[in-house]
């Protein structure tokens, strides 16, 4: 039987045929929805971790303690868990470890576009690359042999057109790995495990063996193949690239590598004698192309194809034929000819995240902000975020500023996922070292952004089972902030005070700005109506950037299938034209 | 069987361009045909503008349709519709929901939300046919305007060779048990209606 799966779905279910006992990771676009679908299996624990780091370090443990284990990751996620990475190549490990991470080409939700087929080069860990859903279900029991054989963590890479597309994937669980009931007795072994640098020197040797063994296995692995074709051009590509090429290239003959890292060299040195002309075609950097040149072989890579953005069939056309390396010209299309108002991605009508903003915005205050989807606070009409970089990165950014001096009202804002993933260092920071800077955590309880998953602020867990709510004030209290505000972010006049009095205080002060998200509690109130007589159009209410409210002739309307009945917007009405219906 | 039908369903993120596509995709696979689904979550689903790319075909290997080549393309938001001119030849079809959704730079005053007029130009020039279908005003009198996605899905239907009922099985298995029956009424309210074609 065949079912459409994402590749997200498809790297789950085969988690599940591999017998993986133990899956975590912290929620990421494109990546989420693998270890979300791993909780659907009851063979396999599943968690959200509050950090990368944090869920290869539990993965780590699991696959010392002899189980298979599994940790997914978006690309800028192995960043923070880079670490733990680096030191599991080193130690290596007793059952099956295979880290799933996917880059995205784009930036669809991201904010870089790092090609992390480097990270497998850097780390000494080899990488496998599907091409589409079925390959990604196979391609995790053979990443899991390929650990336990080799003693190493795999990398498997996907990207966000593999993890988002629906393709077939034969279901079949007559040949799945049943995971042992035994519980398991850990295995010490100080010189493996401990990596002091004794041991570490021992272990780099190692590693390197390790490295030559899976660059000669990659030369008869079968997901490095030869599709024969016409000679005349030779393509060598990867992942979800190869269906492209397929599709603009159906002769050509092409090295499709299942393995990218370590690259099969005797192979690719066969394939370039072959053909006529040799090109490689892979998204982001020139990963397989630096190692093809350095072998000293001729070939047309990033001159023709481009290093950034994401690549799709139209473009690959587009510069192929560019490049006189097809004959046929592409279609002759052209965009629209009249002015198509872009549409960017705005907070939620009803979020609560709106009224911090607009209090910010009206403090004229400069915000150090955070990844989540307050980032969309940076958005106009609000404009009220000034700085976005990294998970966490705020709160030490706003410290720094602020002991430079800086005259400006600054503030920093992360969320509550946020906050436990990577923001309790910096407020450490803040706190202990002296710091005077004004922390803000706009607590929705969930993590929101990456779809609604549940966080340590929330209550749940992953599994669906209660867990105590690791509340937010008692942690900030505990490492000793004597200046803490609770608020509702709506009571933009009471936000305004609070923030105003920490950044006055000339001491560390934290606001936390709590309300949880409309988008998942589904709360919904009775739309606001508009007095057409005592509305002026002053467009005030357009500032706090609400998609239901809409500019008209005379005054505003306010749509009210989008509407979410807030009221925010009757909050900021200066001639109090915009009435909740209880007022009326 | 055709060699190959390609579809772009493109709308705002909410609008509920993600089930129709599921269906769509289901509908190709129960026909008998190859397919892939390509879509985008994350950031852009919060009211930014969203596509999904649906390919039915002998053998389909890219996620991806190229532009100048699909066959149909469904509009669940007018604007949305029009930018994804591109992608179509003189032999497309293409099906608009009459329902306009003024992003922000329009509900701020800063920028127009194009003419009906202007829209439907840009949309024919590029087809074979362009049609409206009024599918906000047809689910607003089912009793809930996200059942717009499955009316254009239904309209549809009407020139694809797939039976209604693979359809409406496809639609019960991928809908919420309770929005059963409402989303097959949907369906064949589309499959009903043919409007102003151009």
């Amino acid at each position: 039987m065949k079912k459409l799966l994402s590749g997200n779905e498809a790297f789950a279910y085969g988690a599940y045929l591999a017998g993986v006992q133990l899956a975590a990771a912290y929620p990421g676009t494109p990546s989420t929805e693998i270890v979300k679908n791993c909780a659907t299996y009851d063979t396999i624990y599943a968690e959200w971790s509050p950090n990368e780091k944090v869920s290869l370090d539990v993965a780590t443990g699991a696959s010392y303690a002899g189980r298979r284990a599994l940790c997914a990751m978006k690309h800028v996620g192995l960043n923070v868990a880079a670490d733990s990475l680096f030191s599991a190549s080193y130690t290596g490990l007793k059952g099956g470890l295979v880290i799933i991470n996917a880059d995205d080409p784009g930036m669809h939700s991201s904010q870089n576009e790092q090609d992390n087929r480097n990270y497998a080069k850097f780390a000494k860990v080899p990488m496998l690359e599907p091409a589409d859903s079925e390959e990604a279900k196979n391609y995790v029991r053979i990443a899991l042999e390929m650990s336990e054989q080799y003693d190493t963590p795999v990398l498997i890479r996907t990207t966000t057109r593999l993890s988002h597309s629906r393709t077939l994937v034969e279901i079949d669980d007559s040949k799945r790995v049943i995971p042992s009931d035994e519980i398991p007795a850990y295995e010490r072994n100080i010189p493996k495990y401990v990596m002091v640098p004794g041991n570490a020197r021992r272990r780099h040797p190692v590693v390197e063996e390790r490295l030559q063994k899976l660059a000669a296995l990659a030369e008869t692995l079968e997901i490095n193949k030869i599709e024969p074709g016409n000679d005349e051009i030779g393509i060598i590509t990867s992942g979800v690239i190869y269906q492209y090429a397929r599709d603009v290239f159906p002769n050509a003959t092409i090295l499709k590598l299942g393995m990218v890292w370590p690259l099969p060299k005797q192979m690719i040195i066969d394939f370039a004698k072959r053909v006529k002309k040799l090109v490689i075609i892979e998204e982001l950097d020139p990963f397989i192309e630096e190692y093809v040149r350095i072998l000293g072989l001729d070939c047309i890579g990033k001159e023709v194809y481009p290093i950034e953005g994401e690549y799709s069939p139209s473009l690959i056309r587009e510069v192929s034929y560019k490049a006189g390396l097809l004959t046929e010209a592409p279609p002759e299309v052209s965009a629209a000819s009249i002015d198509l108002p872009m549409r960017p991605p705005m907070l939620c009508p009803g979020c609560g995240h709106r009224g911090l903003f607009y209090a910010l915005k009206r403090l004229d205050a400069t915000v150090f902000g955070d990844i989540g989807c307050y980032t969309l606070g940076a958005a106009p009409p609000l404009a009220a975020m000034h700085t976005t970089t990294c998970m966490g990165g705020g709160f030490g950014v706003v410290h720094g500023v602020d002991k430079m001096g800086v005259k400006d009202k600054t503030v920093a804002v992360l969320g509550d996922s946020t906050f436990f993933h990577s923001g309790i260092h910096p407020m450490i920071d803040v706190l202990y070292n002296g710091g005077i800077s004004t922390l803000i955590i706009t607590d929705n309880r969930i993590t929101a952004m990456t779809g609604h998953q549940d966080n340590p602020g929330s209550g749940r867990t992953l599994l669906g089972e209660p867990a105590e709510r690791i509340d937010i004030e008692t942690v900030v209290r505990g490492l000793g902030a004597k200046r803490v505000e609770v608020v509702n972010p709506y009571e933009v006049e009471q936000v305004m005070k609070v923030v105003k009095e920490g950044l006055e205080s000339g001491e560390p002060s934290v606001v936390i700005a709590r309300y949880p998200c409309v988008l998942h509690t589904k709360e919904k109130h009775p739309v606001p109506t508009v007095d057409t007589e005592a509305c002026t159009n002053c467009g005030n209410c357009l500032k706090i950037g609400c998609p239901p409210i809409t500019k008209g002739e005379n005054y505003v309307a306010i749509d009210n299938i989008l509407c979410n009945g807030c009221g925010l917007c009757a909050r900021v009405c200066p001639f109090n034209a915009i009435k909740k219906p209880e007022e009326q | 069987m055709q060699n190959k039908v390609d579809f772009i369903i493109a709308g705002v993120g909410g609008q509920g361009t993600i089930l129709a596509s599921d269906i769509l995709v289901e509908v190709g696979y129960n026909a008998g045909y190859d397919v892939k689904k390509s879509e985008v979550h994350g950031m852009s689903q919060r009211g930014g503008g969203v596509e999904s790319q649906v390919r039915w075909g002998k053998k389909v290997y890219s996620p991806l349709i190229e532009k100048g080549k699909a066959d149909y393309l469904i509009g669940f938001e007018m604007l949305e519709a029009a930018r994804w001119t591109e992608y179509l030849n003189p032999s497309s079809v293409v099906y608009v929901n009459k329902h306009k959704m003024f992003p922000p730079t329009v509900t701020t005053g800063q920028a127009e939300y194009p003419s009906e007029t202007a829209i439907e130009q840009e949309l024919i020039s590029r087809a074979s046919r362009m049609e409206w279908v009024d599918a906000i005003g047809l689910a607003k009198e089912l009793g809930n305007p996200a059942l717009a996605g499955v009316i254009m899905l239904g309209r549809l239907s009407a020139d694809l060779e797939v039976a209604p009922e693979l359809w409406l099985k496809v639609i019960s298995e991928l809908v919420p048990a309770k929005f059963v029956e409402l989303n097959k009424k949907a369906f064949l309210t589309g499959r009903g209606i043919i409007s102003k074609s151009i």
